[in-house]
């Protein structure tokens, strides 16, 4: 498979895999994040999808938003079926019971399904060297049952099962870093994306695609639903989670980190925390030690990216 | 003239999934089932079984893999036991909803707690309605026979659901025992290729495992359970044309002694080689005690068990699963709500048996025949209730 370098809106592949009349949330920048994966992966690809917003707002009985083969099995086995159906394609391929083609298996899950329930399931896969590609979808919650707390959601947000409250400051953990439990299982490739910068998304798509063996697109979902945000501001809050440090843009490529975009300079923090519904009983001295936690995170990023010579 | 071959029934059950040319293998090890994935293993890693075989991390994960490959067109096989049928119990019914032709060796063990990895069919029936078919087998012949079997029942497009082949752990699936195994020529003309009706293939893009509002949720499962109810006739099908093809013949129910007897007992799996010698043993002494054994637990077959059941005087049915706070056992339940529906009016009794591992005496089989009510040295009733734990120690 050879794909053609993305440099405007014109050279964008142009057909569709996710067709409108789904039912996501006005403004939901996930099912934005996925369609754009798929005009990447293209047709020669089948879906596994976790039980999530992706899920449910698209296959309603007897409809569907896919254009390309999809199986839902449960919540937290999205890698697991995809395993299979790798075998399953492999075997037969073998066998000649379908003819060669190159058909890539796309695992698709929220942040619930891969960082809490589906951990098992993505590190089984990744480990056994299935030649997948594995998309987390990152809303930072359990936003289709409710906004309840994943280990994804950040520090201080304010869930239905992480309240703020006299004895509580809401998400009371720091987020779990999943591309970095990932990159730990040596695969071949594993990216950071946000739909608000949709290039370097299609690119890491690509890179993704074509990895030899297990790949991983860790994606930062903006759901105005869930972080109480106005439903036309998921782009600029994308921008804004990029633009602090929060979320870096960054690809790890057969163990070599590569940061793909430098915010220049850094915005504070704050600039992205305090227009978010769910940011807003947070003190100053909670968004001082929010920004105290990015900063030495982006330290740590950078000193893995940084050109090293071995001594 | 082909030869009986002294093996191991785990080590035959692999045997006749590669006879079955399975293409998909996803397990993970759990006693006393461990010989058989053991083995798979082996025979995929030495090119004899052309398959995939997935080292699957989990129970969950191996039976979500085995839906992805089935839904992929993947003869798929696998096999689990106790905590790990409890493991994958959603999956259970997702397998059956899908409707993907997954076949299951269960070796049926004790479920924890206490812990026990000796047998009985407490995990069988904490899923007997998952919306598998499912088959029960007496000895390693019955193991072999009816794994090829299942994948033919499984894959017929009258049916595509999925089918567990139940044998007890340790009691079963560690004896040697002489089994004739088919040739494959044999077998790949009584079982084609599989030809799936829908696949994830990118040619044909379909959406499986949508999600239902209640405008529709029933009438897909009522659908689902018309699937099920109607397999048992494919069941019965392909039991004449294995009959036929390789001189084995099954049926739905076996009966035993059943035309000379009033009192029968009905029993699962291979407590009844034990039941069918008490019954030559009583024979002996002038006393006729009858088996009905359920070769296929699902569908429920009412019709057959009625015709065997409907004059007899006195049935008393021996399980091996505790009623966990139910009025009976899980299969005199069963029992009992066909008798009341078809206005029979035999004297019905529970015994409980063989839990965790604990070996069934001929003896206690005999015993079942002289039983009165009140309870013995050898059966305890709990007060209140109406079934009898065989062997309870003071």
């Amino acid at each position: 498979m050879k794909f053609k370098k993305l440099e405007s809106y014109s050279t964008q592949p142009y057909e569709e895999f996710a067709t409108s009349g789904h039912r996501a949330c006005q403004g939901c920048a996930e099912i934005l994040a996925l369609r754009l994966a798929l005009k990447v992966f293209g047709k020669d690809t089948v879906i596994a999808m976790a039980t999530g917003c992706m899920e449910i707002i698209s296959t309603p009985l007897p409809t569907t938003s896919w254009k390309l083969p999809w199986i839902h099995v449960a919540f937290e086995n999205a890698a697991a079926v995809a395993s299979g159906i790798e075998a399953g394609i492999r075997i037969l391929t073998d066998k000649n019971k379908i003819y060669k083609k190159d058909i890539r298996v796309l695992a698709i899950a929220g942040d619930g399904g891969t960082s809490d329930i589906g951990l098992q399931a993505l590190s089984g896969a990744l480990e056994r060297g299935c030649k997948f590609t594995y998309i987390c979808v990152d809303n930072e919650a359990y936003m289709n049952t409710g906004i309840q707390r994943s280990s994804s959601t950040p520090y201080g947000a304010m869930t239905t099962t992480s309240p703020p409250g006299k004895k509580s400051i809401g998400q009371a953990t720091w987020k779990k870093n999943m591309p970095k439990i990932v990159a730990a299982h040596n695969v071949p490739y594993v990216a950071t994306a946000c739909p608000s910068y949709p290039f370097d998304l299609l690119q890491k798509a690509q890179k993704a695609r074509l990895a030899d063996g297990p790949s991983y697109l860790h994606i930062l979902s903006v759901c105005p639903t869930g972080w109480r945000i106005p439903s036309h501001e998921a782009i600029r809050y994308g921008k804004l989670a990029v633009q602090t440090g929060m979320f870096p843009l960054y690809e790890v490529e057969n163990g070599k980190y590569n940061i793909t975009y430098r915010p220049e300079p850094f915005k504070p923090v704050t600039d992205y925390l305090k227009g978010q519904g769910r940011f807003r009983h947070l003190s100053d001295e909670d968004f001082k030690k929010i920004q105290d936690h990015a900063d030495a995170e982006w330290a740590d990023l950078s000193y893995l990216a940084a050109d090293r010579k071995m001594t | 003239m082909i030869e009986k071959k002294g093996i191991e029934v785990s080590i035959a059950a692999s045997e006749a999934a590669k006879l079955a040319r399975v293409e998909v293998i996803a397990a993970y090890p759990i006693t006393p089932q461990t010989h058989i994935v053991e083995h798979l293993a082996e025979i995929v890693a030495n090119g004899e079984l052309d398959a995939v075989y997935l080292n699957v991390e989990s129970e969950h994960s191996a039976l979500s893999a085995c839906c992805g490959s089935s839904a992929a067109g993947a003869r798929t096989f696998t096999s689990t036991s106790a905590q790990g049928m409890e493991l994958m119990h959603e999956i259970l019914f997702i397998a059956s909803g899908l409707r993907l032709p997954i076949v299951m060796a269960a070796v049926n063990r004790a479920l924890s707690s206490p812990l026990s990895i000796w047998g009985d069919h407490s995990d069988v029936m904490a899923a007997r309605d998952t919306g598998w078919i499912m088959l029960f087998c007496e000895n390693g012949q019955e193991v072999v026979d009816s794994i090829i079997m299942a994948f033919k029942i499984a894959e017929d497009r009258r049916v595509l659901l999925p089918v567990m082949v139940n044998l007890d752990g340790f009691s079963l699936s560690h004896v040697i025992e002489p089994i004739e195994f088919p040739e494959q020529s044999a077998v790949d003309a009584f079982l084609p290729s599989y030809n799936p009706v829908y696949t994830l293939h990118p040619d044909k893009p379909v959406t499986m495992g949508a999600y239902a509002m209640p405008e529709l949720y029933t009438e897909a499962k009522y659908a689902q359970e018309m699937a099920i109810i109607n397999s048992k006739a494919v069941v019965a099908e392909v039991f004449e044309d294995f009959g036929k093809r390789f001189g084995r013949n099954y049926n739905i129910i076996e009966t035993y002694n059943i035309d000379e007897a009033d009192s029968v007992l009905i029993a699962l799996g291979s407590i009844n080689e034990n039941i069918k010698t008490a019954i030559d043993e009583l024979k002996a002494e002038g006393k006729e005690m009858g088996l009905v054994q359920l070769r296929l637990f699902r569908p429920f077959p009412s019709e057959e068990l009625f015709a065997a059941l409907k004059d007899k005087k006195r049935i008393a049915v021996v399980e091996r699963a505790m009623p966990g706070g139910s009025i009976n056992g899980p299969l005199y339940n069963e029992i009992s709500s066909l008798l009341y529906s078809h206005g029979m009016k035999a004297q019905l009794e529970n015994y409980i048996t063989g839990l965790g591992g604990r070996d069934v005496l001929i003896d206690d089989i005999k015993w079942l025949y002289d039983k009165t009510t009140s309870s013995s040295a050898r059966g305890v009733t709990p007060p209140g209730k109406n079934y009898t734990v065989i062997g309870v120690r003071a």
